[in-house]
């Protein structure tokens, strides 16, 4: 006959703490080279450096400058572009295109947010809306906008406020409905009401959202730009960077069209790099709501 | 109980039926309850889960209108939130992530109009230094622990110095160690000052050790089954406590088992 097992009895005991200085490492720094791996942008500076010598090496190997031109081509080409003065122009007339649809669009999405977050007839709104449009690309309206605008800025701000327009406005709203009962509950307990409660209880604690909200919508706003001025590129004889590169291919320089895409690309990195980073380090980083 | 004319009288619950509809259904979370809370009482509000007693805190708060009687703080009917009501909630977020343990403190003293400037400063600073905080004071409530956000939500309700301060289950999230030592807390907090508060919880042993007088709720709905007077607090006195928190059980608990299955749990706690 088996009996279930007993804990054995032991005797009781009381440790003798060791004094603090007696431990050997508590805390030590870490070496140069761990340091230097958890810094992010060096580590993706590497990452670039190994994506270009890899198309470097593989453009040598195709060896055909028509198809693939080499990086260094290309550097050569981007270079040429900026000193002799086209490529900035071109880059100065997208970029101010481009905050100024971008613009518009936010106050826009603001505008449609604040309707729905105030009556619920407005979320429906919102809610239809945005599922009608939110799906249609923009570059798709661009007929029509040239057709109801004509050939100009007008069709550009219209494709590009309805690819910044629902992003943001979508994201802000459900960072709206996504604020918890108690921080309302606090905001209405300190007194709280109308505009006071949106921008100091709703927009701060919803910020993570609205920010992704923003990011979206300027790489939407940026690629609806490229895209239509390549397609109806010039406009009172200047145009944009899509428009060099449309020049570009027709005349068959294409280390020139890569320079404007690599242009293209570089913005693009330095605005998530710089500025929105920035943002959110200052932001929602700092506050411990994202990680 | 003299109530009205009595200057100590500061809150009066009387014949309080409140509701609330979730998806489905319209649920009754207290029925007629009454209760009245004298100046410097630390009054809790004790009973099981779906007692209503939350509810209770919230109509107080003015966060819910009761369908049938009144709650009058100081002779005035109570009709929205407001800044004399301080909260204090069980959720660690109730704290603003945006903003420091001194502007948190402060955010509160600004938004309702009460004071600005320097004088919102100093009075932040001197709540953060009572529940010991003055060392985290620029630190974003992300880096604190949970007994450290609960007292800065304390410190915030008390810079407010309102009428009476609402505690919801302020320790309920906290572990068994820390929730002593904040019960101690409160408890010296109060020595220093006097002021009223009335704290929902669900622990008796809690409830002795912070309460004067206990009001205890029978679930589904909520309905009185007694007030009855606490010990003296820091009453070292094991003997006397032991009674006092049998009694209670066996008043929470003697219908317990019929009670189980009549009806579902309610959402409150």
């Amino acid at each position: 006959m088996t009996r279930p097992v007993q804990p054995i009895l032991r005797p009781e005991r009381t440790g003798a703490l060791v004094a603090q200085d007696a431990f050997g490492v508590v805390a030590q720094p870490l070496t140069l080279w761990e340091r230097a791996w958890n810094n992010g942008a060096l580590r993706k500076t590497l990452l670039l450096i190994l994506l270009a010598l890899l198309w470097e090496g593989y453009a040598r190997w195709v060896n055909n400058p028509l198809l693939v031109p080499t990086f260094s081509a290309t550097l050569q080409a981007f270079w040429e572009g900026i000193s002799s003065g086209v490529l900035p122009g071109r880059t100065a007339y997208s970029v101010r295109v481009l905050l100024m649809g971008y613009s518009a669009g936010i106050a826009l999405a603001a505008l449609l947010t604040a309707c729905a977050v105030s009556t619920r007839i407005g979320t429906d709104l919102l809610e239809t809306l945005s599922s009608m449009f939110n799906p249609l690309p923009a570059i798709a309206l661009l007929p029509l906008a040239l057709l109801w605008f004509g050939l100009g800025n007008p069709s550009l701000m219209f494709v590009m406020v309805h690819s910044v327009l629902w992003p943001v406005a979508l994201n802000t709203h459900s960072g709206f409905r996504a604020v918890s009962n108690t921080l309302r509950m606090v905001g209405q307990n300190c007194g709280l009401s109308g505009a006071g409660y949106i921008f100091r209880i709703l927009i701060p604690a919803a910020f993570p959202s609205i920010l992704t909200g923003l990011k979206i919508g300027w790489a939407f706003a940026w690629r609806t730009l490229i895209a239509a001025e390549l397609v109806f590129g010039v406009s009172s004889g200047q145009g944009g960077l899509g428009w060099f590169i449309y020049e570009n291919k027709n005349q068959l320089e294409v280390p020139s069209v890569f320079a404007g895409l690599f242009c293209v690309i570089l913005i693009g990195l330095a605005v998530e790099n710089l500025v929105f980073r920035n943002i959110e380090l200052r932001t929602v980083r700092r506050w411990g709501m994202q990680t | 109980m003299s109530a009205g004319d009595g200057s100590g009288l500061l809150l009066d619950v009387r014949g309080v039926t409140l509701q609330y509809k979730t998806r489905e259904h319209l649920v009754t979370a207290t029925y007629r309850v009454d209760f009245q809370v004298h100046r410097a009482d630390r009054f809790v509000l004790l009973g099981p889960s779906g007692c209503g007693k939350s509810t209770l805190l919230k109509a107080v708060g003015g966060y819910l209108t009761p369908v049938e009687g009144e709650i009058r703080l100081g002779g005035e009917a109570i009709r929205r939130p407001g800044p004399d009501r301080m909260m204090v909630f069980q959720e660690f977020d109730q704290l603003l992530p945006w903003k420091t343990v001194k502007q948190n403190v402060r955010f509160a003293l600004t938004a309702s109009g009460l004071l600005s400037g320097r004088a919102a400063e100093e009075r932040a600073a001197h709540y953060i230094d009572k529940v010991g905080l003055t060392t985290f004071a620029d630190s974003f409530p992300h880096t604190l622990s949970g007994g450290m956000k609960q007292r800065v939500a304390i410190a915030r309700g008390m810079a407010m110095e309102p009428a009476i301060l609402l505690m919801d289950e302020p320790f309920g999230a906290l572990d068994a160690l820390t929730r002593r030592k904040m019960q101690e807390e409160l408890l010296q907090l109060w020595e220093d000052t006097h002021f009223t508060v009335l704290f929902v919880t669900h622990s008796i042993p809690e409830a002795v050790t912070i309460g004067n007088r206990i009001l205890l709720l029978s679930p589904h709905p909520g309905q009185v089954k007694a007030e009855l007077n606490s010990l003296p607090p820091g009453d070292g006195n094991p003997a006397a406590r032991k009674v006092l928190e049998d009694r209670i059980h066996r008043m929470l608990f003697t219908d317990q088992v019929e009670d189980a299955y009549v009806r579902p749990r309610g959402r409150d706690s």
